[in-house]
């Protein structure tokens, strides 16, 4: 107790400055050379998805029928460069390329949101309350995972008809397991410690403790796993697309430019090769920028 | 043991059950059974007689009950399609899937233990960083991408493998690659870290202090307690790959369940969906059970929890 009042007695200016916690993990994270090329490779995707108008001059959905799968570094009458050559319809596959990344990220960022949400909720009341509770969460959970997902996703999807929303909600509801059970692995041992039973003491309701002391430190393994699930999403959508059943065309998205290169894939190879690299670079940076993330925040997660 | 068992076997069941429902219940809530199964000129009067024969009409716990009664005899309707019962159709294609999902894990387990234990042993050496790198694009990759680059590169650029169909040794090696890429690329990084852990052991120390050489130490002594998590991970990988399956068939053609269901969905033949997802869906969890039985050999600790 006297120790706490000569700390607060102390003049303003002999404390140690005071860095936020969030300042000291971004500067551990960016010391880690492979989180920071996987985050300037995220940083420069984002980018360009937004600046997608500036960073190709062809209209992505302009047709060119006279000037079909012309070969990259083709330049049409008009002296123009299409650095990725065109596509079956003649139009320049790099726009379709750069466009691609809006759908990719908006499903990926939008369904992670859904599943991570869903999961933190299951995860916390499952983790905090146990017992029945637990028991009939997680054996949904074991339900949910001996699904094979993307049949699942298939199935609704094929049914519901594809649209964007239906996409979203679809991975979204589909893939909060992880998060679960990481959250419920968090507050099983958040549960026992002691500033958890002084704020229950002191007489602190279950929703207090949960949203106040529990949840902030649950945050982080939540954190982790959902950038990581960012990249398994993009990855999924794009798989949705490539069987003709995300996003619809004309829109660009990389798995529909994947299926339109496999059927001209002997003729020219420059229709499947370039929107998989995208999805590549995309899943990479965020991969690696992912994995450095768990490396500094919590070493011990299993993801 | 016995205890531990049939809990397990007990929550197994559960996890069916709740498989059948859901399975039910999404192609119930998504539209009418009868409007696909008749031909588009039948009369209003046709379809109503059609579905009071069927049991359409009926509430949704006595269409699940019927379900459920036929779906454990094997009995999922016949195919709107092909006219054969569903059940059958699909089991007939499992054996396509399951070489080509035994071939992925094969090739993913003899590539992955050695490059994992071999990436830890000799950390921070070219070997590793090439392990590591080669392990982290194989995790980025996309399948479908992966095995159209492999078409293009091994079919049509060199005419050294077929791209298509089901037969002899040639036509497994393209897809098998494909689908075991992503696996491979996860065993080998948790091989490697579960390694490393364990070298760190007081009982590997110990081993080498009383003088046993560095190979027995490294692949007796060490794999068998870092095998623990593999272990794991094989069974759930197997999901990932019968999953993985879906995609692979697809741009293979090769003939398993997944090719069929794809198809099936397009098709709106739903009694082979149902069975489909149905007859994968089992066939993981008692994988996952069977994985959960030989664990307990390996690890005696678990059967006391």
């Amino acid at each position: 107790m006297s120790r706490a009042v000569e700390t607060a007695a102390l003049p303003l200016a002999e404390r140690p400055p005071a860095v936020p916690e969030w300042v000291l993990l971004l500067r551990r994270l960016a010391r880690r050379r492979t989180a920071l090329f996987g985050a300037v490779v995220v940083v420069l995707v984002v980018l360009t998805a937004a600046a997608a108008p500036w960073v190709s001059p062809f209209d992505p959905l302009l047709q060119d029928l006279e000037n079909r799968l012309k070969p990259p570094m083709w330049r049409d009458a008009a002296g123009g460069v299409h650095p990725l050559g065109t596509d079956h319809l003649g139009r320049d596959l790099l726009a379709r390329v750069v466009y691609g990344a809006r759908p990719a990220l908006l499903v990926g960022f939008a369904a992670v949101t859904i599943s991570g949400l869903l999961g933190m909720v299951v995860g916390l009341l499952s983790g905090y309350f146990g017992g029945r509770v637990d028991d009939v969460l997680m054996r949904l959970g074991d339900v949910q995972l001996a699904f094979p997902f993307i049949l699942l996703a298939i199935a609704v999807i094929g049914v519901l008809g594809p649209s964007l929303g239906t996409i979203i909600v679809v991975i979204g509801v589909s893939s909060w397991v992880v998060y679960a059970r990481v959250v419920r692995g968090a507050v099983l041992s958040l549960r026992e410690r002691e500033f958890v039973q002084a704020a229950l003491a002191l007489g602190a309701g279950d929703a207090r403790v949960l949203a106040r002391h529990i949840l902030p430190n649950a945050f982080t393994p939540w954190l982790v796993v959902a950038t990581l699930d960012m990249a398994r999403v993009i990855v999924i959508e794009s798989a949705l697309s490539f069987l003709g059943l995300g996003v619809q065309p004309p829109t660009p998205t990389w798995g529909g430019m994947l299926a339109d290169g496999r059927v001209y894939i002997s003729t020219a190879w420059w229709l499947a090769t370039f929107p998989g690299l995208a999805i590549l670079v995309a899943v990479l940076g965020i991969n690696l920028f992912g994995d450095g993330l768990r490396d500094t925040l919590d070493p011990r997660l299993k993801v | 043991m016995s205890v531990y068992l049939l809990r397990r076997l007990l929550q197994s069941l559960l996890v069916l059950f709740g498989v059948s429902f859901v399975v039910f219940a999404i192609l119930f809530l998504t539209g009418d059974p009868a409007l696909v199964l008749l031909p588009p000129e039948a009369s209003a009067e046709d379809i109503r007689r059609f579905r009071e024969a069927m049991g359409f009409d009926d509430p949704f716990l006595v269409q699940y009950g019927r379900f459920l009664a036929g779906a454990v005899q094997g009995d999922f309707g016949k195919s709107i399609r092909h006219g054969e019962p569903a059940f059958w159709l699909v089991v007939e294609r499992m054996p396509a899937t399951f070489e080509l999902a035994g071939a992925a894990l094969l090739l993913a387990l003899c590539l992955a233990i050695p490059a994992g234990v071999v990436s830890a042993v000799r950390r921070n050496t070219v070997l590793d960083y090439l392990s590591t790198v080669v392990a982290l694009l194989g995790q980025s990759m996309p399948t479908f991408w992966l095995g159209i680059m492999l078409i293009l590169i091994f079919s049509v650029g060199l005419n050294l493998l077929p791209s298509s169909g089901r037969g002899d040794l040639e036509h497994l090696i393209l897809p098998a690659v494909t689908l075991g890429l992503f696996t491979t690329a996860r065993i080998t990084r948790l091989t490697r870290s579960g390694m490393l852990d364990v070298l760190n052991q007081d009982y590997i120390r110990t081993a080498r202090a009383k003088g046993v050489a560095d190979p027995p130490v490294v692949w007796k002594h060490a794999l068998k307690n870092a095998a623990i998590p593999i272990v794991t991970i094989v069974g759930i990988e197997l999901g990932t790959l019968l999953g993985g399956s879906v995609i692979t068939e697809t741009i293979f053609a090769w003939p398993g369940v997944g090719r069929l269901s794809v198809q099936a969905i397009y098709n709106r033949d739903y009694p082979v969906v149902q069975a489909a997802v149905f007859l994968l869906a089992s066939t993981f969890v008692i994988v996952n059970l069977v994985v959960d039985v030989l664990y307990t050999y390996l690890d005696p600790r678990i059967r006391l929890r």
